[in-house]
């Protein structure tokens, strides 16, 4: 996300999230590690041309809605193998809404469906956002990545931006996902917000949206953990961590953190985690008797502070 | 690989069986295939290793989707390092896929096994005629594995492999 992936690169990484990159109009997908060093040694691999399942997003994104929703939406329709190898193409009228952060989380997840890759065309919104890191993309060669017309192809999916509820993955797939009003009132322990999928800057200030004048539930522990150094330090820069904090969050140092088990916040035995992560499967964040929940930073965070799972647009005025 | 023919008890899994229950994350610090096979389906069910071990288990039979989400290659190595010498599953998630080829595990897709044998069941895979023989005698046929990934496995891996193909090409020189 800093710039080291281009539209029209084939990526390859040792890690399945590799997908992300597809929103800056690459092709990228997960190998092992040994796959990895095979192509760093020989720059090459072997790879079946994935089918596609064309996604079309109409209407607009409303303020509450982030991209974690439209993609556990998305998930929710084709299940945990809906995807299996094949390519997500986003195409319609709807991505103008999707900023880059919205792009990233929704390419990230798509590995959730199994999918080989997810590929977001070449927009304004791509030129602005590699505009914004300081580095020229020459179009000419690009063609290929243009936006596909609505009219121009009969989509294997239809999501609406404007008719989206707050989503939230119930334990122990990531398809799992229902609107959160089937899940509110569920009391949490732990809250987490960080990750490839939701730990950049525009997710931290989601949270801080939410959390700013207010205080987390005394019976949950809410990490925060930005996901790299950049981040923490813009957030430094711009007064985030300070919202953050003074809310009652714990903010870690900027890794993975607590998203797959590993450490800094690990999950005990029959608590309930509600997370902006990617996967929830049993013992993913540590015990197998957890049960995690994935959500978007903005429902994690209106969660946080009510002590059990809510819709955040309580938090956000848009309901009593 | 020498055998062209893998003969061993079973122990039957379900669908969607995901890296995490294969290798919970708090066993990624080990390196070992040995120390990795301690664990393996811990997730699932930690009586799992101790069973694998005591019954000689060496084929593991699934359902759908065998090995989704994580990239992480120690799933692969954990059962290697238990002793399993093949998975056949209905399908599999394409990076366990890919990673077990790379690592010299046979990972067959074979439509229907799963219903017809269970935990303790001896079958015996053949590799050359594409077959699974049950214990009621009926054989269930499956899709060969390309060539190209043949040489992979048999090889112990795309590492092995590669380096054996930077070998004859030395040796043409």
């Amino acid at each position: 996300m800093e710039g080291n992936v281009k539209p029209g690169e084939v990526v390859v990484g040792a890690d399945s999230h590799t997908v992300t990159y597809g929103a800056l109009s690459s092709f990228a997908t997960g190998v092992g590690s040994t796959e990895a060093a095979y192509a760093m040694v020989t720059g090459k691999l072997w790879f079946k041309v994935p089918e596609p399942l064309y996604i079309r997003v109409d209407g607009r994104l409303p303020y509450y809605i982030c991209g974690k929703d439209v993609i556990l939406k998305i998930l929710s329709e084709i299940g945990e193998e809906g995807a299996n190898y094949k390519s997500m193409e986003f195409f319609g009228s709807g991505l103008k809404s999707l900023s880059m952060s919205d792009r990233l989380t929704i390419a990230n997840m798509s590995v959730e469906g199994g999918a080989k890759n997810a590929i977001f065309p070449l927009d304004e919104i791509t030129l602005s956002y590699f505009k914004d890191l300081g580095m020229h993309i020459d179009i000419v060669d690009l063609g290929f990545l243009k936006p596909i017309e609505p009219q121009e192809q009969k989509p294997d999916i239809v999501v609406d931006l404007s008719s989206l509820e707050p989503m939230v993955s119930k334990p122990h797939s990531p398809a799992n996902a229902v609107s959160v009003r089937e899940v509110e009132g569920i009391k949490v322990d732990m809250a987490f917000i960080g990750s490839c999928t939701n730990g950049r800057y525009e997710d931290l200030y989601q949270a801080a949206k939410i959390l700013k004048s207010r205080k987390v539930s005394r019976d949950v522990r809410l990490i925060i953990t930005p996901a790299s150094k950049k981040v923490l330090m813009k957030a430094l820069k711009e007064d985030l961590i300070r919202i953050l904090v003074e809310a009652g969050a714990i903010v870690t140092p900027p890794s993975c953190g607590a998203c797959f088990g590993g450490h800094l916040g690990v999950a005990g035995d029959n608590e309930n985690v509600i997370s902006s992560t990617n996967r929830n499967f049993k013992g993913r964040m540590g015990s197998p008797k957890a049960n995690i929940y994935l959500a978007s930073p903005l429902t994690v965070a209106a969660s946080a502070v009510e002590g059990s799972i809510t819709d955040p647009r309580k938090y956000l005025g848009e309901i009593a | 690989m020498s055998s062209e023919v893998i003969k061993g008890k079973v122990l039957v899994v379900g669908d969607n069986i995901d890296t995490d229950l294969i290798v919970p994350g708090k066993y990624l610090t080990l390196k070992e295939a040995s120390d990795l096979g301690k664990h393996v389906l811990e997730g699932l069910d930690p009586s799992i290793p101790d069973k694998i071990e005591k019954e000689g288990i060496r084929v593991i039979v699934a359902g759908r989707n065998f090995g989704c989400g994580s990239s992480r290659e120690h799933a692969v190595l954990a059962i290697i390092g238990a002793g399993i010498k093949a998975v056949v599953a209905e399908s599999f998630a394409r990076i366990f896929y890919r990673n077990a080829i790379n690592r010299g595990l046979i990972v067959i897709e074979a439509k229907g096994l799963r219903n017809k044998v269970r935990d303790g069941d001896i079958i015996t895979i053949d590799l050359d005629k594409h077959s699974i023989t049950i214990p009621t005698g009926e054989e269930v046929s499956f899709k060969p594995l390309p060539e190209e990934v043949m040489k992979i496995i048999k090889a112990g891996g795309l590492i092995e492999y590669l380096k054996k193909q930077k070998e004859t090409k030395e040796a043409t020189r």
